[in-house]
């Protein structure tokens, strides 16, 4: 008996901690961000492989095209992708993922002999550093922006910034950035952009030195203009209809009554809880940023991934196009997983409910 | 026959309150009659002023005067005349685009909301997965392999990959408007699924859904333009998307005189995403009484 009192606790505190590590928060989101990587992998491999006229196949056509027999042809294709294509296609498959997993892109077609993962690595810096600074700007302004005119609400200000930003938040990024390139180049001629192509000017290089932090800002200081203006008009917006929503709940009213200052108010309560709620917007526009860096890198010639794919698309280039899409999706999910830990470490409501499920 | 005369009267006052309505709110109306007068110019226009076939070399890059309002291109081309033959294309893949995206999302939404338990969470789940991963480099990707070369195919694709963040929105919608009184009543009555959705839930989700329809065609406007001037979609023919990367190509954003030929097409693709956005902001304060009072 004394026995039986005894274990039983110990096998309830194991069950606990089972239940305690699947219902964990972290874990779970981890979890789930790696299934993500796995859907986007497999949806990659689709349309790489798997799909009728997939891009393997036009890699073999236009191989062939060139003067290849049709065997020398399969054999190019493989290598530069990094698959054994005589393999039925499961294996393939799972040949697929042991290369995403070692980082293994295979090798670029249009530019012979380089490692499609070096090209990546060479570009991937200039893209985290321009639209994670963007981001940081755009997030600062449009909260600032937002809560000031929730408080001036239906004075001249409010009406001049919400159609502005209405205006902004209608209108595609890189027809902003077009805009930008007539404006400030052509009708007005304060930036020469010819001279701004690429993320550095040629001859510096990346060292700890003001001459570099100089040299990478103005190349990139357009391009951020361009990422700041498109996001910040809904951002603007968001903050402003949660400020309100904010202000008129009753621990405002109660800390108004029991006299606290308003800069208290502001920063203690209305700022707090108005922006809980863009975190996760946050996550959203990362992905958004990144999408637009596509459009607007090609359009600036600012070296970064988005300019890469860009490249490649137009060059038809897929063991390129794969990789970068493939690094893009990651850098998404991780910037996403920040996000919600972030979330859930500012607003212990989230880690509840979350575990609670 | 007097059902029907009545029929058609009510419905022809229905218009004319929801005209002034609209009419109440400038910038609505300014959205309601510029995209109508997109949508016809762009169809009624090209039959009136069909595109020109011939290079005019005399009149080469030009900026706006009497003989052409917006300049001319590279071709000495019209530019004016350009801009409205190459409306159709973009109208027809934004409205499909939108059409499609949100009867995916209702239908999923709503199927979700209602059946609930594991199906919801589960469903979610892969709605939550979905839309971490980015879009417009996919459908660039995915348009290298298939040939997106008319509005229909294109549109699907778009929508399929653009219907999940909807979708979880008007799930949210009816979750929250099921919990309602008179939804509680109606179910309490016995009035059947079907009944509770199309009679009580739809309608008062209309001026969501209507605004989320038009935000989605305005990212569809962004997404096809956007593979057109990334080289991918080889549109046939004059479109805006393939008037402003014809206009990039040829250096038109580092001469001054030429610029004429890629401010009109932005011109018009900016005042299209203006227009319908307002008109959204609008539609909002038709559909909901509670946002007209405060006007």
């Amino acid at each position: 008996m004394a026995v039986t009192s005894q274990t039983q606790p110990q096998t309830f505190s194991l069950l606990a901690r089972i239940e305690r590590i699947t219902s964990n928060y972290v874990l779970r989101r981890i979890v789930k961000a790696m299934f993500t990587i796995w859907v986007v992998v497999t949806i990659t491999f689709f349309v790489v492989r798997a799909m009728p006229g997939n891009a393997v196949d036009i890699l073999i056509q236009d191989l062939t095209a060139q003067g290849f027999s049709a065997d020398e042809a399969l054999n190019q294709a493989a290598s530069l992708m990094g698959i054994d294509l005589n393999q039925p296609a499961h294996e393939q498959y799972l040949d697929y993922l042991a290369n995403v997993v070692r980082g293994d892109f295979g090798k670029s077609y249009r530019s012979r002999g380089l490692n499609v993962a070096d090209m990546i690595a060479q570009v991937l810096p200039w893209t985290l550093f321009s639209v994670g600074l963007s981001l940081a700007i755009t997030f600062i302004i449009g909260i600032a922006l937002g809560a000031l005119i929730a408080y001036a609400r239906d004075t001249w200000f409010d009406h001049l910034i919400s159609n502005i930003a209405a205006t902004l938040d209608a209108v595609s990024p890189y027809l902003i950035g077009l805009l930008a390139i007539l404006l400030l180049g052509v009708t007005w001629k304060i930036i020469p952009f010819s001279e701004m192509r690429g993320a550095l000017s040629p001859g510096i290089q990346p060292e700890f030195s003001l001459e570099f932090f100089a040299d990478a800002f103005s190349h990139v200081k357009v391009l951020l203009l361009v990422y700041v203006l498109a996001s910040v008009g809904s951002w603007i917006l968001i903050m402003k209809s949660n400020t309100i929503a904010t202000l008129g709940e009753d621990y405002v009213t109660a800390a108004r009554a029991r006299g606290l200052s308003d800069f208290r108010i502001l920063t203690a309560y209305v700022g707090r809880n108005a922006t809980l709620p863009l975190f996760t917007r946050l996550a959203i526009s990362i992905g958004f940023a990144v999408g637009g860096s596509l459009l607007l890198e090609r359009l600036f010639a600012y070296r970064g991934v988005g300019f890469l794919l860009a490249d490649s698309l137009g060059n038809r280039d897929y063991p390129v196009m794969q990789g970068v899409f493939l690094v893009i999706t990651f850098a998404v999910v991780f910037s996403n997983l920040i996000a919600d830990f972030l979330y859930g470490w500012l607003d212990p409501r989230i880690r509840i409910a979350g575990g609670g499920n | 026959m007097n059902a029907l005369r009545d029929g058609i009267g009510g419905f022809a006052r229905e218009t004319i309150k929801t005209f002034k309505l609209l009419a109440r709110n400038k910038m609505g109306l300014f959205g309601f009659v510029m995209t109508l007068v997109i949508v016809l110019l762009s169809f009624v226009g090209p039959i009136i002023w069909q595109p020109e076939t011939s290079a005019n070399v005399a009149d080469i890059n030009q900026g706006p005067s009497e003989k052409h309002f917006l300049g001319t291109d590279f071709q000495g081309q019209d530019n004016l005349r350009k801009v409205i033959n190459g409306g159709k294309d973009i109208v027809i893949t934004a409205f499909l685009t939108g059409i499609i995206a949100t009867l995916l999302a209702v239908t999923v939404g709503a199927f979700s909301a209602f059946v609930g338990g594991r199906v919801d969470s589960a469903l979610m789940e892969l709605v939550n997965i979905w839309m971490t991963i980015p879009k417009f480099p996919l459908l660039a990707v995915i348009a290298t392999v298939i040939k997106l070369n008319d509005p229909v195919t294109l549109s699907l694709l778009m929508a399929f990959l653009d219907w999940p963040g909807l979708s979880r929105q008007v799930r949210a919608q009816v979750l929250s408007l099921k919990k309602r009184d008179y939804i509680e009543a109606a179910t309490m009555l016995d009035l059947g699924t079907r009944q509770i959705i199309f009679r009580e839930i739809l309608p008062n989700m209309m001026s969501f859904i209507a605004v989320s329809t038009i935000f989605t065609m305005t990212f569809a406007i962004y997404q096809q333009t956007g593979l057109v001037f990334l080289g991918i979609v080889p549109y046939s023919g004059a479109n805006w998307g393939v008037m402003i990367s014809a206009a990039e190509r040829r250096g038109v954003l580092y001469t001054a005189a030429a610029s004429w030929s890629i401010i009109a097409p932005i011109g018009a693709i900016v005042l299209f995403q203006l227009a319908l956005i307002s008109f959204a902001r609008s539609l909002e304060e038709v559909f909901n009484p509670r946002l007209r009072t405060s006007v």
